[in-house]
C-alpha cells in the first residue's frame, strides 16, 4: 500500500473510532459538510473557536466554584453555554458532561459540581487530543498529495 | 400582478443573526451564506437594536415596552430576516423578539428563535410573540431551508404594497417595480 492510501486508512479507522467511542456524534459531519473548496479550513476554525471558549470556561468554571459563597446561578450558565459549544461540533462526551453538571447546580452541590468540573475538564481534554490527531492526519494525508476521505 | 415574482429575486436577502456564542454565530453564518444569503451578525439584543436603528437608552434591559418613535435613527440598511439565539447574557431573545413586535417600523420583518433547550412552554410563548419559527440548536440546514417562504413572502407583500403606493400616487413611480 502505498503513503497516501495507508494514510487515508489511518484516517477512516480513526475517525470511525471516534464515532464508535462516542467522542463525536453526528454534529460533526453537519460541520464537516459545510467545509468546501471555498471554505476549506471551515472545520478546524470553527474547532479552534471551540478550544479557545472553552478553556476560558474551565477557568471560569474553577473560579466561580472557589468563591467564598458559590453563584450556582452563575456556574449553570457558564456549564450552559459550554454544553452548547460542545453540542454545537459534536463532542458528544464533553456535551454529556455538562449535562450531568447542570444536575449538580440545580442541587447546588458543591461536592458534587467540583467532581463535575473534574470530568467535565477530563472528557476536554480527550477530545481536544484526538481532534488535534485527526487534523494532523488529514494534513498529511493532503501533504502527501492525497485528498482526505469522505465518511459515509 | 405575476411580474411581481421576478421582483422578488432582485436582491440578496440580508439576514440578521443575533448569538452570543462566537462558535454558533460562526456556524449560522456559514449555513445562512450557503443559502446565498447576506449576513451579518451580532453578539446581543443590544447590539442588533443598535443595528437596526433603533436607539433605546434608558430602556435597554428593562421589562417595560421601548419607545419606539418615528425619530429613531433612519437605519441605513435593510433587514429581511432577525434569526437570534433565546439565551443570553442582559437581553434575551424573547425580549428582543418583543421590542421589534413593539415598534412599527420593525414590526414586520420576521423573526426566529433559536434554543438549544426543547421546553414547550418557552415555544409556545416565542411563537405567541409572534416569532415564525423556533430552532433547536444545532441548527441545521434543513431548518435554515425554512427561513425562505418567510422571506419571500414579506418581500412579495412589500413590494405590492410600494405598487399600491405608486398607484395611489402617494409615492414617486419606480420603474422596476412593473418589470
Amino acid at each position: 500500500m502505498d503513503v497516501v492510501s495507508q494514510l487515508q486508512k489511518q484516517f477512516v479507522d480513526y475517525s470511525t473510532s471516534l464515532y464508535r467511542e462516542g467522542f463525536l456524534d453526528d454534529q460533526f459531519v453537519q460541520l464537516q459538510k459545510l467545509q468546501d473548496e471555498s471554505n476549506p479550513d471551515f472545520v478546524v476554525e470553527v474547532v479552534s473557536l471551540f478550544f479557545e471558549d472553552s478553556e476560558k470556561l474551565i477557568n471560569n468554571l474553577a473560579s466561580a466554584l472557589q468563591q467564598q459563597i458559590v453563584d450556582y446561578k452563575q456556574v449553570d450558565a457558564h456549564v450552559h453555554q459550554f454544553k452548547g459549544s460542545s453540542s454545537s461540533i459534536g463532542a458528544q462526551r464533553v456535551k454529556n458532561a455538562c449535562v450531568a453538571f447542570r444536575a449538580h447546580c440545580d442541587g447546588r452541590n458543591l461536592e458534587g459540581c467540583m467532581r463535575c468540573l473534574q470530568q467535565v475538564k477530563f472528557e476536554y481534554s480527550l477530545v481536544k487530543s484526538k481532534l488535534e490527531t485527526l487534523f494532523k492526519l488529514e494534513q498529511q494525508i493532503l501533504a502527501a498529495g492525497g485528498s482526505i476521505p469522505v465518511l459515509a | 400582478m405575476g411580474s411581481l415574482g421576478g421582483v422578488v429575486a432582485d436582491s440578496q436577502f440580508h439576514v440578521l443573526a443575533v448569538d452570543d456564542s462566537v462558535i454558533d454565530r460562526k456556524l449560522i453564518e456559514r449555513l445562512l451564506k450557503i443559502s446565498s444569503y447576506q449576513v451579518t451578525t451580532v453578539d446581543s439584543g443590544n447590539e442588533a437594536l443598535e443595528f437596526l436603528g433603533l436607539q433605546d437608552e434608558e430602556n435597554k434591559d428593562s421589562d417595560l415596552p421601548s419607545v419606539c418613535t418615528a425619530n429613531h435613527n433612519r437605519r441605513e440598511v435593510e433587514v429581511d430576516l432577525i434569526i437570534t439565539d433565546y439565551r443570553m447574557p442582559g437581553m434575551t431573545g424573547y425580549d428582543l423578539l418583543r421590542k421589534i413586535k413593539e415598534c412599527s417600523s420593525l414590526r414586520d420583518i420576521p423573526v426566529v428563535i433559536m434554543s438549544s433547550e426543547n421546553i414547550p412552554s418557552r415555544i409556545n410563548r416565542c411563537l405567541e410573540q409572534g416569532a415564525e419559527e423556533f430552532f433547536l440548536k444545532p441548527v441545521q440546514q434543513a431548518d435554515v431551508n425554512k427561513l425562505r417562504p418567510h422571506l419571500l413572502k414579506e418581500r412579495l407583500r412589500n413590494n405590492k404594497s410600494k405598487l399600491i403606493e405608486e398607484c395611489l400616487g402617494s409615492r414617486p413611480i419606480k420603474k422596476e417595480n412593473f418589470q
